[in-house]
C-alpha cells in the first residue's frame, strides 16, 4: 500500500531531513500551487480528493477553506492544531518530528487558497522535541525561501510562528487553542460565530490539524482522483492510525479509510499478547464510545463508526483485553474529564468531578445500589447542555462503559 | 423586525435581540445566572436553556438571536428537565449553608430550586475544598469560593464596566476559584456593585454583613442625593425591628435600574452614605438652648418676619437655600421669600469646592439638585454676599438651609453673624457645628423621609418618594415654611408635595406640562427654553 503521510518517516536517518524532502520533490507541490493554480481551484482539488478533517471532527478540509469570506478586509489566519491531548493518539507527534517539512509545504497550499499571510502551528506543550523540530524546520525553509517574504519568487508572503501550548487537553478544542492563542486562559467560544468568519483576533481562521495539513502537498502533486480513489467512498486518502494497549505491536499505521478495526489490531498491530481474548475496544480516542468484540468488523472510517454508535475521532486505538477491569477503565478515562474539564460551563464543570468520584466509589466498593441507577442518568445530563463537546464526549464515552459492561460494574456494588 | 412566538404569545423585536431578551419585553422570565442585561454574553451557567422549535438541541436564550417565524417553548418538559439538571448540577459542590448567608432570601439558588428544582439529592459523595470562605477581598466585599457558581458577572463588570480587572477565574474543572488577582484588591469606586450582580451569596457586602435578613426589609424608590448625577436607587429599611437594630431605620441602599442615569450601577460613596438618615439628627425645635415646641419656633420667625415687613425692610432677610432640597421645597422659598417677602435676599449657591469626578457615574457637584434649584428660586443676589452682609451687620434675619458654614466659611464669620443677626436660624435634618450659633434650629426631614422631585445634571427631573416618617419631631422643608407662610397671613393652601409640583408646573415654563404620574420611576428632562 502507498504511504502518503508516512513516506519519509520511521525509516533509519530521516529525522526531520530537509535535504531528504527537497529530494522528494519538495516543496514542488507549493511551487505548482502558487504559480500554476488560482486560489479556487486549490481549494476546487481539495474537495475533490475527499480530504476530511483528520482531528477528529471529519469536516471536509476544501468545504472549511471555502468558508473563508474573500470580502473580508481583514487579515486571514491559518491555524495548525497539533495540540494532539486525546489520550490513545500520537501521530501528530511523529509528523512534526519526522516530517516537518510536509507540514510546511501544506501550510504554504493552504495560505495560498485561502489568502492567508501568516500560519501558527500550536503544539502541545509537553511535545518539546516536535516544537524543536517545527521550529528548526521553519528556519530552514525561511532561507531556502519557502517561507517570509515573496516566497519562491513568486509575490507571496508567510510567516509561521510556532506556538507551544501549556498543558491543557482542552486547547485542542479549536475555539479554545484561539483562546489560548490569544494569550487567554483556554474556554471554548459560543459558537456562532465560527472560525471561518471570527477566528483568531477576531479575522477568518482556519483550523486544520496537522496530519490533515501534511496530506496537501500528495493532493496537489498527484491529483485529487489519485488521492479519492485510495480512500473509502467518502473518505480520501489513508490515515493515521495509533494503536496502543493489549496488542503485540502498538505504534502508528497508515492505512486507507476502508480497513476495518479487526484487520488494524490482528493483522497489523500483531493480534492480543499472550493469547488472551478482546475484552474492548476504543476505536478514536478516549472520546469516543467503547466498541465489544462484536463489533470489531466495522469500517474504521468517519461515517461507518458513527453508524455504529462510536466515532473514528482522532485514531487512537486503545486494546483491552480480558484481564481488563472495565470499571478500572471507565473510572480511569472519567478522571481525565475531570481533570481537564475547562470549567466554564456547569454541566461539565460539576458534573465531570461527581461522575469520577461515583464511579470511584464504584470501584473502590464504597458504592450503594442507587449510585449505579443514578449514573446513566447524571452522566446523560452533561452532554448537549454544554458551550463544546467535551461534554457530549463525557456522556458518550462514560455512558458506553456502564451500557456495554453493567455486570462489571453490578458485581462491585453486590460484592 | 422578525415576529417570533414565546410560550403562545407573539412579539415583534429588532433583529439581532435575542430570545431571553424578547421573553423578558412579553414579561416571560426565563432563569438566569450568568446572563445580566448590562454585561457580555457569557453563556456559562446554562439554566436559560428553552426549546426552539424544529431544532434538536435546547439553545441558550441569552445567546441565541430570534429569527423570523421562530417558536420557541421555555416550558415544555424538556426545558424544566434540563433547569432542574442544572441546578442540580450547581449544588454538587455549594455548600448549602443558607443558615448563615447574607443572601439568603434573595438568592438565585434558593428561589430557582423553590421554582424549578424540587428534587430529592442524589448526592453522597464529598464536595471539592475550596481555599476562601468569608475572606476579605477589599475594603467592601467578602468572597466565599465555595458559594461561588462561577457564573462571571463580577468578572465582566470589573473588565467591561470599571475596566479594573480585579477578578479572575483560577484552575479548571470543579477545582475553578473565583478570586482576585495575586495582589490585587477589589478596592474601586464601584465594588459595591458585584454584591448586587452576584446571583448568590459569593460575594457578600461587608456593611450589610449580619445587620439584618433581607425578608425583613421593606424597599422604598429614591434618588441618591450624594451628586448630582441623580442615580437612581432603592432605600431598603427594617420596618419590623428599629430598636433591635441600634435604632437604625436603613439597612442599605441599592441601585435601581434607569438606562438613561445609572442603568443598573450606582458608586459606592452613594451607597454607602445613609447613616445620617438615622443618626445625628436634630429631634426637637431648640432656641437658644431651650427645647421648644413647633408653635413656639414658627411665631419666633414669624414674628421677626412681620416687623422686617412692616417696616419695609425685607433686604435684610438673607436666605441660604440649598441644592439638596426638592423643587417643592425651593418653590415655596420662592413663594415665602420672594413673593410674600419679596425683597428677601435669596441664594443657594454657597461657595463648595467641587469634589472628585469621574466619566462615569460620580460628579463634582454634590447636590442632587443644583438645575432644580437654579431653574426655580431664579437667584438674584448671591450666597457670599449675603454671609458678608450678616457679617457687617445689614442682615437682620438670616434662614440657612442645612449648610455648615463653619466648615463652608469658618468660626469666626458664623461667630460674627451670631452675634450682628438678630435672628439666626437653622433649618437641618442633621446637627452639625453650625447648629450651635443658629439662635434657632428647626428639624426638617432627610430624602428619605421626603415626597419631592429632584432634577440631575441632565436636567431630568426625578421623583423620590418618603420610606418613612421623619425621625421625631422633624417635619418637611416646605411644611415648615407652609406654617411660617400661614402665621404670616398668607396660607399657601398646599395639602402635599404633588399639590406644590401642579403649581411648579404651572408657573415655571421648564417644567410645563410634568406631572407626578408623568414623571413616574423614570424621570422627565426639563423642557429647554
Amino acid at each position: 500500500m502507498e504511504k502518503i503521510v508516512t513516506r519519509h518517516m520511521f525509516q533509519a536517518n530521516t529525522q526531520n531531513n530537509f535535504i531528504g524532502y527537497l529530494k522528494d520533490n519538495g516543496y514542488q507541490a507549493a511551487r505548482k500551487a502558487l504559480t500554476q493554480m488560482t486560489p479556487v481551484g486549490v481549494i476546487d482539488e481539495i474537495k475533490r480528493s475527499n480530504l476530511r478533517g483528520l482531528g477528529g471532527a471529519g469536516f471536509g478540509a476544501g468545504m472549511k477553506w471555502s468558508f473563508i469570506p474573500q470580502n473580508n478586509l481583514k487579515p486571514k489566519y491559518l491555524v495548525v492544531n497539533g495540540d494532539e491531548g486525546e489520550p490513545g493518539t500520537f501521530k501528530d507527534k511523529y509528523i512534526l518530528e519526522q516530517d516537518p517539512h510536509a507540514v510546511l509545504e501544506g501550510i504554504i497550499i493552504t495560505c495560498y487558497a485561502v489568502g492567508s499571510h501568516k500560519a501558527y502551528i500550536y503544539i502541545r506543550g509537553e511535545y518539546t522535541k516536535s516544537l524543536h523540530s517545527m521550529q528548526n524546520a521553519v528556519a530552514e525553509a525561511t532561507k531556502a525561501g519557502f517561507l517570509g517574504h515573496d516566497i519562491m519568487g513568486t509575490g507571496y508572503d508567510i510567516d509561521v510562528v510556532v506556538h507551544p501550548g501549556a498543558g491543557a487537553y482542552i486547547c485542542g478544542e479549536e475555539t479554545a487553542l484561539l483562546e489560548s492563542l490569544e494569550g487567554k486562559k483556554g474556554f471554548p467560544r459560543l459558537k456562532p460565530p465560527f472560525p471561518a468568519v471570527e477566528g483568531l483576533f477576531g479575522c477568518p481562521t482556519v483550523i486544520n490539524n496537522v496530519e490533515t495539513i501534511s496530506c496537501v502537498p500528495a493532493i496537489i502533486n498527484k491529483g485529487a482522483e489519485w488521492y479519492a480513489k485510495l480512500g473509502s467512498e467518502k473518505n480520501g486518502g489513508n490515515r493515521l492510525f495509533c494503536v496502543s494497549g493489549h496488542v503485540v505491536n502498538p505504534g502508528v499505521y497508515e492505512l486507507a479509510h476502508g480497513v476495518t478495526l479487526r484487520e488494524i489490531i490482528y493483522d497489523h498491530a500483531g493480534g492480543l499478547p499472550h493469547g488472551r481474548k478482546l475484552k474492548a475496544v476504543i476505536p478514536g480516542g478516549i472520546s469516543a464510545p467503547v466498541l465489544t468484540p462484536d463489533q470489531i468488523d466495522v469500517k474504521m472510517d468517519f461515517d461507518s463508526l458513527k453508524a455504529i454508535g462510536s466515532m473514528a475521532g482522532s485514531g487512537g486505538i486503545i486494546v483491552m483485553d480480558d484481564t481488563t477491569d472495565m470499571v478500572w477503565a471507565a473510572m480511569i478515562a472519567a478522571r481525565f474529564f475531570a481533570h481537564e474539564s475547562c470549567g466554564q460551563c456547569t454541566p461539565c464543570r460539576e458534573g465531570s468531578g461527581w461522575v469520577y468520584r461515583i464511579i470511584k466509589r464504584i470501584y473502590q466498593g464504597g458504592a450503594r445500589e442507587h449510585d449505579l441507577l443514578n449514573l446513566p442518568g447524571i452522566v446523560n445530563n452533561i452532554g448537549g447542555n454544554t458551550i463544546c463537546a467535551f461534554g457530549d464526549a463525557i456522556s458518550m464515552s462514560v455512558g458506553s462503559y456502564v451500557t456495554k459492561f453493567r455486570s462489571e460494574f453490578e458485581a462491585k456494588i453486590k460484592r | 423586525m422578525p415576529t417570533l412566538t414565546i410560550d403562545g404569545k407573539q412579539i415583534e423585536v429588532p433583529a439581532g435581540t435575542t430570545i431571553i431578551q424578547a421573553a423578558d419585553k412579553l414579561g416571560i422570565t426565563i432563569p438566569r445566572y450568568c446572563y445580566h442585561p448590562a454585561l457580555p454574553v457569557s453563556g456559562n451557567c446554562r439554566i436559560c436553556m428553552i426549546e426552539v422549535e424544529k431544532q434538536p438541541k435546547l439553545q441558550i436564550s441569552c445567546y441565541t438571536p430570534v429569527t423570523e417565524g421562530m417558536v420557541v417553548k421555555t416550558n415544555s418538559p424538556k426545558v424544566l428537565g434540563v433547569r432542574k439538571t442544572i441546578l442540580e448540577f450547581l449544588l454538587v459542590n455549594h455548600p448549602v449553608d443558607c443558615p448563615v448567608c447574607d443572601q439568603a432570601g434573595e438568592c438565585k439558588l434558593q428561589d430557582y430550586y423553590m421554582e424549578h428544582g424540587q428534587y430529592d439529592s442524589r448526592l453522597s459523595d464529598v464536595k471539592v475544598k475550596k481555599e476562601k470562605k468569608a475572606f476579605s477581598i477589599g475594603p467592601t466585599v467578602m468572597l466565599d469560593q465555595e458559594r461561588c457558581i462561577l457564573c462571571t458577572r463580577c468578572v465582566r463588570f470589573t473588565d467591561n464596566i470599571t475596566k479594573t480587572h480585579e477578578f479572575g477565574v483560577f484552575n479548571r474543572g470543579d477545582h475553578s476559584q473565583l478570586d482576585v488577582y495575586p495582589g490585587k484588591q477589589l478596592d474601586n469606586s464601584y465594588s459595591g456593585n458585584v454584591v448586587d450582580i452576584c446571583p448568590v451569596g459569593a460575594l457578600t457586602d461587608k456593611d450589610f454583613r449580619f445587620k439584618c435578613r433581607v425578608w425583613y426589609l421593606d424597599k422604598t424608590k429614591s434618588v441618591c442625593p450624594g451628586c448630582s448625577m441623580g442615580c437612581n436607587i432603592t432605600v431598603e429599611w427594617d420596618k419590623m425591628r428599629p430598636a433591635q437594630l441600634k435604632k437604625a431605620r436603613v439597612m442599605r441602599l441599592k441601585p435601581r435600574h434607569n438606562q438613561d442615569v445609572n442603568d443598573y450601577w450606582m458608586c459606592d460613596k452613594g451607597r454607602y452614605k445613609y447613616r445620617f438618615i438615622d443618626e445625628n439628627r436634630i429631634q426637637h425645635p431648640q432656641l437658644n438652648d431651650d427645647v421648644i415646641l413647633w408653635d413656639r419656633a414658627i411665631d419666633t420667625v414669624a414674628q421677626a418676619l412681620k416687623s422686617l415687613k412692616s417696616f419695609n425692610r425685607t433686604d435684610r432677610i438673607g436666605v441660604l437655600a440649598s441644592a439638596q432640597l426638592t423643587n417643592e421645597d425651593l418653590f415655596v422659598i420662592r413663594k415665602l421669600f420672594k413673593e410674600t417677602l419679596k425683597g428677601a435676599q435669596v441664594d443657594f449657591r454657597v461657595p463648595q469646592p467641587p469634589g472628585d469626578s469621574d466619566s462615569f457615574l460620580i460628579k463634582a457637584d454634590k447636590n442632587p439638585n443644583t438645575a432644580g434649584a437654579l431653574n426655580i428660586l431664579e437667584p438674584d443676589a448671591d450666597a457670599a454676599g449675603i454671609v458678608q452682609k450678616a457679617i457687617s451687620g445689614d442682615i437682620d434675619l438670616l434662614y440657612v438651609f442645612g449648610h455648615d458654614l463653619i466648615a463652608l466659611w469658618d468660626k469666626k464669620t458664623v461667630e460674627q453673624i451670631s452675634r450682628k443677626a438678630k435672628l439666626f436660624v437653622y433649618q437641618g435634618s442633621n446637627i452639625n457645628d453650625t447648629c450651635n450659633y443658629a439662635h434657632l434650629n428647626l428639624p426638617s426631614s432627610v430624602y428619605a423621609e421626603k415626597t419631592g422631585t429632584f432634577t440631575n445634571c441632565q436636567g431630568r427631573v426625578q421623583r423620590i418618594w418618603p420610606a418613612f416618617l421623619p425621625i421625631g419631631e422633624a417635619k418637611g422643608d416646605w411644611d415648615i415654611l407652609s406654617l411660617l407662610s400661614a402665621k404670616l397671613g398668607v396660607p399657601l393652601g398646599y395639602q402635599d408635595s404633588q399639590e406644590i409640583f401642579k403649581d411648579i408646573a404651572a408657573t415655571l415654563a421648564p417644567f410645563s406640562e410634568m406631572s407626578y404620574e408623568k414623571i413616574s420611576d423614570k424621570g422627565m428632562l426639563l423642557k429647554l427654553l
